[in-house]
């Protein structure tokens, strides 16, 4: 083989690569979502692409990307051009409008509902006949009972998970003994996942851990996917109202000319056909007559407001999981 | 011609060097065969095994799926750009520190080593802290709506600098056993610099370049750590085949998240023929040499 003929299959080679990539360009939406509304999203995507092509008779391809809700709003406010974030907690969304000033601080108010179409809140997933016979969250605080949670430092879900436990302890054992209560549980803690998702792989696939402290739909996606004769979901006595909020990302929609389709694109999420989809998910809709219509398929257990519990997430933040909070506390000793 | 110790070149001599009784030597030997079996070779069939399980069907609807061909093409292109430009800067870099003198060579040689030794993930943070919206040229990039990072670019960037010191590190030595007396003399009997370069300089170091390149693509094609922290994970758009299988996994897709971790196998075993055949093709090149 002479150089020349080298050079000839190396830039032939270069060149089909290049050709092959070239990409027709399109209107498309980004959606930043957090880790567990892969599925939600990829089928509402679909639903919400063919509404609008039969409304406006133009094409849009929705885009997303999952992460840990904080790591994502990390990404946001680096630069990740989202149309519109879908995030775990009202704070990562706080997070983009302080830190990276892409959207109004009031955002909140834009919407229905403080801006969450769908809500969800947080459980048990424990294996199959519940051998460490866990019922309540004073149960995971156990000697022996190793449970999986992911990092509140990166995900949003583990900041429910938290402030659920964080509650349940107050009302139990006492302002003084609370942080002591979390503690305990959070010394049963083998691994801490970035994000939702790790933390089911970790506790479905990988076997570890007696007990998954999961987001409600989380846990009814991971017993339809391995069959209910592999865990089993356990009701705590009281759990937390888990408000995932939605909102458009002002400056990126202005630039890129998409204001109206991904204000289109959210009030869908609020409208009948969205909030089947949403339910379908395991997300419990807001919707009435689609709540009411799927009543049965949630569990009834007495839900807090975050407002009521602890004073709105900027408070909950700056007292659990800012630097030198509550959690580093516990974790770091 | 001066002989060349080439790092690849495999033992030509065939008498026995070892002493040791025949229990030993089969001992040793069918240790490391237990160790690659385990390490290597089953891992290596559960992929495929995997990637199989539920059928040809479900292989390849994961194969074709708009997401994965997305995820295909782009790291195909992404190793398409990186494999050239590092070609470039590999013989440029080599040549620089083997052919001529200067001070500071040492740190040179030191610095194309440091993606080497320095985490993926901090490869990646580099250009988010530089190229992000909040990094040092973010803003000018965001007024002139040039995008860095969670694009293509920054991830050519960060395999660029993940992949930096393949060639380079393939080409030192071997232009510094070469010395410069061919091209003195190229130069001599009157030829232009890029006549001494392209009829001298790179006949001599062809399959050293090529062996380099070749691990480049490798790495290239399957590096995660750096690329997962510029790539902003937008499905169908920044996601390269690595990413592509890590979130096929998380969604409980586990056919479809082996199929393409197949695909990458293939490359690598594709990759590891063509280095195989280079060797060949070089031990050929240097026995001719002798001769």
């Amino acid at each position: 083989m002479t150089i020349k003929k080298i050079w000839l299959i190396t830039s032939l080679l270069a060149a089909s690569f290049f050709i092959s990539s070239s990409v027709l360009a399109e209107k498309t939406l980004l959606n930043v979502s957090y880790d567990p509304t892969r599925e939600l999203y990829q089928e509402f995507n679909a639903a919400f692409a063919k509404y609008w092509q039969e409304k406006n008779n133009e094409k849009i391809t929705v885009r997303q990307s999952h992460g840990g809700s904080g790591k994502q709003a990390r990404s946001v406010i680096d630069g990740l051009e989202a149309d519109v974030v879908t995030l775990a907690l009202a704070n990562d969304i706080n997070a983009i409008a302080e830190k990276a000033k892409l959207l109004p601080e009031d955002w909140q108010k834009r919407l229905a509902l403080n801006s969450t179409p769908y809500t969800s809140t947080i459980i048990f997933l424990v294996r199959k006949g519940n051998p460490k016979g866990i019922k309540d969250w004073d149960d995971l605080a156990r000697a022996g009972v190793s449970v999986i949670t992911p990092n509140p430092k990166t995900s949003g879900g583990a900041q429910w998970n938290y402030l659920a436990a964080w509650e349940y302890g107050k009302q139990r054992f006492g302002e003084d003994k609370v942080q002591e209560f979390v503690g305990n549980i959070y010394k049963n803690v083998p691994v801490l996942d970035s994000g939702a998702r790790g933390s089911t792989t970790t506790f479905v696939e990988r076997g570890v851990g007696d007990v998954f402290i999961s987001w409600e739909n989380e846990a009814f996606l991971a017993l339809k996917e391995y069959g209910a004769d592999k865990f089993e979901i356990v009701i705590p006595s009281l759990s937390i109202l888990a408000e995932p909020p939605v909102t458009i990302v002002d400056k990126v929609v202005d630039k890129k000319g998409t204001r109206q389709v991904a204000e289109a694109y959210l009030q869908y999420l609020y409208s009948e056909e969205g909030q089947e989809i949403v339910a379908k998910h395991f997300y419990r809709p807001t919707h009435t007559k689609v709540a009411e219509k799927y009543a049965g398929k949630f569990p009834q257990i007495e839900l807090f407001k975050i407002d009521d519990a602890f004073g709105g997430w900027k408070n909950a933040h700056k007292i659990h999981f800012a630097d030198g909070g509550t959690f580093d506390q516990i974790y770091l000793k | 011609m001066t002989t060349i110790t080439f790092p690849l070149s495999a033992d030509t001599q065939k008498q026995r060097t070892t002493q040791e009784p025949a229990w030993i030597r089969i001992l040793l030997i069918g240790l490391t065969l237990i160790f690659l079996t385990l390490f290597l070779f089953i891992p290596l069939i559960s992929v495929f095994y995997e990637a199989f399980k539920k059928g040809a069907d479900v292989y390849l609807a994961a194969i074709t799926d708009p997401d994965a061909v997305a995820a295909i093409k782009l790291t195909l292109t992404i190793a398409a750009i990186a494999v050239p430009l590092n070609m470039v800067f590999g013989i440029a870099a080599a040549w620089a520190i083997a052919k001529f003198e200067f001070r500071g060579k040492n740190l040179l040689i030191t610095l194309i080593d440091l993606p080497f030794s320095v985490s993926p993930v901090v490869s990646g943070l580099i250009y988010v802290l530089v190229f992000g919206l909040q990094g040092w040229f973010g803003s000018w990039l965001a007024e002139h709506d040039i995008k860095i990072i969670f694009a293509v670019p920054g991830i050519v960037l960060a395999t660029v600098f993940v992949t930096v010191p393949f060639i380079a590190r393939e080409l030192i030595p071997l232009m510094q056993e070469q010395g410069t007396e061919e091209e003195e003399a190229a130069v001599v009997l009157g030829a232009s610099g890029w006549q001494t370069f392209y009829q001298v300089t790179l006949p001599n170091i062809k399959w050293g370049l090529l062996y380099g390149a070749i691990l480049c693509n490798a790495r290239a094609m399957g590096e995660f750590g750096a690329v997962s922290v510029v790539s902003g994970h937008i499905r169908g758009s920044t996601n390269t085949m690595p990413l592509h299988v890590e979130i096929l996994y998380n969604e409980y897709n586990f056919a479809a998240a082996f199929a393409v971790a197949s695909l990458l196998a293939l490359l690598a075993l594709v990759t590891l023929a063509l280095k195989t055949l280079i060797e060949f093709r070089n031990q050929q090149h240097q026995q001719r040499g002798h001769e």
